[in-house]
């Protein structure tokens, strides 16, 4: 007789994704150190001859980032968390289960494809969607099936409501799916040339203005169905269950949530100012990107409220910790977006390293603060031990929030001068400095940065042996902790 | 008018409307639960209460329920 008290958690596919997480943060994070380095000191293009150039490492690094280590932190807490909201478990489902299984497959070779191809120099040319068709097809086939596994757990859930989280997740699913279909239509040559150069090339169905219209319309929500939406979901989750305190306002969550879905999609086209797009165009990106601080901010003051009355829990749960600076960060972040997307303000920021800082203020500090406290918190559910050293996760929240800091404040600096220095003319209407003047003046920015992604990537490496340690060695837990994530 | 302009009217309206939705979305809220309606609140015990032999927070008539019952 099969009782229900029998009945567990799978979190085969979550473990497999935190696996994947961790091997793709690392390699991502150690590229973009490394692409920051060259940037400061450029002999570094020329350790591994064509393969190391700056060009065709780049691309690689915010692929593997996105791609890698990002969507393979948002798949581990999706199987891991869906199960619990929904209160049924993957065993539960065998649709769900084997599906599961092939997605991780399919995701192991198209990640795999991803690094050679893109490092053999094949790109798409276009940012963020840089992987070619053969590619493109396979990542459809993994988010079809993501798909399929979510509804059908969804389908035979216990608990009728869906919690805030899944409509997060739903949300990532619905949005990728449409932006990433538009996006990369495109006419590989090689078969409607008669068998004309490469196999793998291909050819954008749009051209032109239309072309980085669709572009940034993808680009722009890589971040926001990326690193927006279901890092939101996760904090939602995982920030009332480690510190055991319900979220502050479950309306205001709804509310931020349809906000953030009505604005988000329509922000991209601040990518264009000053561009061939039309006008209104890109006032509506300015002015959708402004009105995006309101249910970006609903979201984070919602979690900080959260911890109303438990702020003691920030000094003594390294953790906590963690997520409350992922949820400042992400304060941070979309508000200097908005910021950057204010007309006047992008004609000083647009092209310059302002934009990175931005970018990494938000990646480093929000995503990946968020996915490694989300891998934490999950680990000794999932392998039933404790987290190997508390210390260590301690030491390396410091040293990741110093490099954070290193990164954005170097960059805004740099971005600033550098916005001055183009548009700098004399009284004569000369442009008073040339390119390379700007260079030597950013030289110690550069620097400063690179330094900030070696800290970064220490850290990074604190946490893989942490969790390698906690997965392998650490002590055994004779039960499954309620709230706070037990740590030695 | 051309396309573009028209196009730029669309939008503004259609965000006028979106906005219209959303505002009733909020008034909607914050009725149906002054009514008794609907209590949103408890939903935040979701991810509290997430073993899954606890009782759910909003019980599901799930066919997995309707194959337990069976048993």
């Amino acid at each position: 007789m099969q009782s229900n008290a029998a009945l567990e958690y799978d979190y085969t596919i979550a473990k497999l994704y935190t696996y994947t997480a961790i091997l793709f943060g690392f390699i991502g994070m150690l590229i973009g150190t490394l692409i920051a380095s060259q940037l400061a000191f450029p002999e570094l293009n020329y350790l591994f001859g064509e393969y190391g150039t700056f060009s065709r490492l780049r691309p690689l690094h915010t692929n593997v980032v996105i791609y890698g280590f990002t969507v393979s932190g948002i798949f581990a807490t999706f199987y891991y968390l869906s199960q619990r909201v929904l209160k049924v478990s993957m065993a539960e489902s065998k649709i769900a289960m084997t599906a599961g299984k092939i997605q991780f497959v399919l995701y192991v070779i198209a990640a795999t494809g991803m690094v050679i191809s893109e490092l053999m120099g094949y790109t798409q040319s276009k940012e963020y969607a840089q992987m070619e068709w053969p590619l493109d097809l396979l990542i459809v086939v993994i988010w079809v099936l993501w798909g399929v596994i979510m509804f059908a757990l969804i389908g035979i859930r216990r608990e009728k409501a869906l919690y805030i989280s899944m409509w997060y997740f739903i949300a990532t699913f619905l949005g990728v799916a449409m932006l990433y279909l538009f996006n990369n239509m495109a006419v590989p040559t090689y078969f409607t040339s008669g068998g004309l150069g490469s196999i793998m090339h291909s050819v954008s169905m749009y051209s032109g203005t239309n072309d980085a219209l669709v572009q940034w319309w993808w680009g722009h929500n890589a971040v926001a169905f990326v690193f927006t939406v279901p890092i939101v979901g996760m904090i939602y989750y995982f920030l009332p269950k480690e510190s055991g305190q319900s979220v502050y306002s479950y309306k205001l969550s709804l509310l931020s949530f349809w906000g953030l879905m009505f604005v988000y999609l329509w922000a991209g086209s601040h990518h264009l100012l000053y561009s061939t797009v039309p006008d209104w165009m890109q006032t509506m990106g300015s002015v959708f990107s402004v009105v995006l601080i309101l249910p970006s901010w609903g979201s984070a003051i919602n979690m900080l409220l959260t911890m109303k009355g438990e702020w003691n829990q920030l000094t003594d749960n390294p953790l906590i910790k963690f997520m409350v600076l992922a949820s400042t960060f992400y304060m941070l972040s979309t508000l200097e977006g908005p910021i950057q997307a204010i007309k006047s303000v992008n004609a000083i920021a647009h092209f310059t390293d302002w934009i990175p800082g931005h970018v990494h203020d938000g990646v480093l500090g929000w995503v990946a603060f968020m996915i490694m406290s989300g891998l934490f918190h999950m680990a000794p559910r999932m392998f039933k031990r404790e987290i190997y050293s508390k210390k260590l996760i301690e030491a390396q929240f410091w040293i990741q929030t110093t490099a954070v800091v290193l990164y954005f404040t170097s960059m805004w600096i740099a971005g600033i001068t550098q916005g001055m220095m183009w548009r700098a003319v004399d009284e004569y209407g000369n442009l008073m400095y040339s390119f390379i003047d700007t260079v030597t003046v950013l030289h110690p920015y550069y620097a400063i940065r690179a330094l900030s992604g070696v800290l970064f990537v220490t850290g990074f490496v604190m946490f893989a042996y942490n969790m390698i340690k906690t997965m392998t060695s650490a002590k055994e837990l004779t039960e499954e902790p309620q709230f706070r994530t037990p740590m030695a | 008018m051309g396309i573009r302009e028209l196009q730029g009217y669309a939008t503004f309206f259609m965000t006028i409307v979106f906005v219209v939705i959303l505002y009733g979305y909020i008034v909607y809220l914050y009725r149906s639960e002054k009514k008794g309606e609907k209590d949103y609140e408890k939903l935040g015990n979701i991810a509290l209460d997430d073993e899954i032999t606890s009782t759910p927070i909003n019980s599901s008539n799930s066919i997995l329920d309707e194959k337990k019952g069976e048993k």
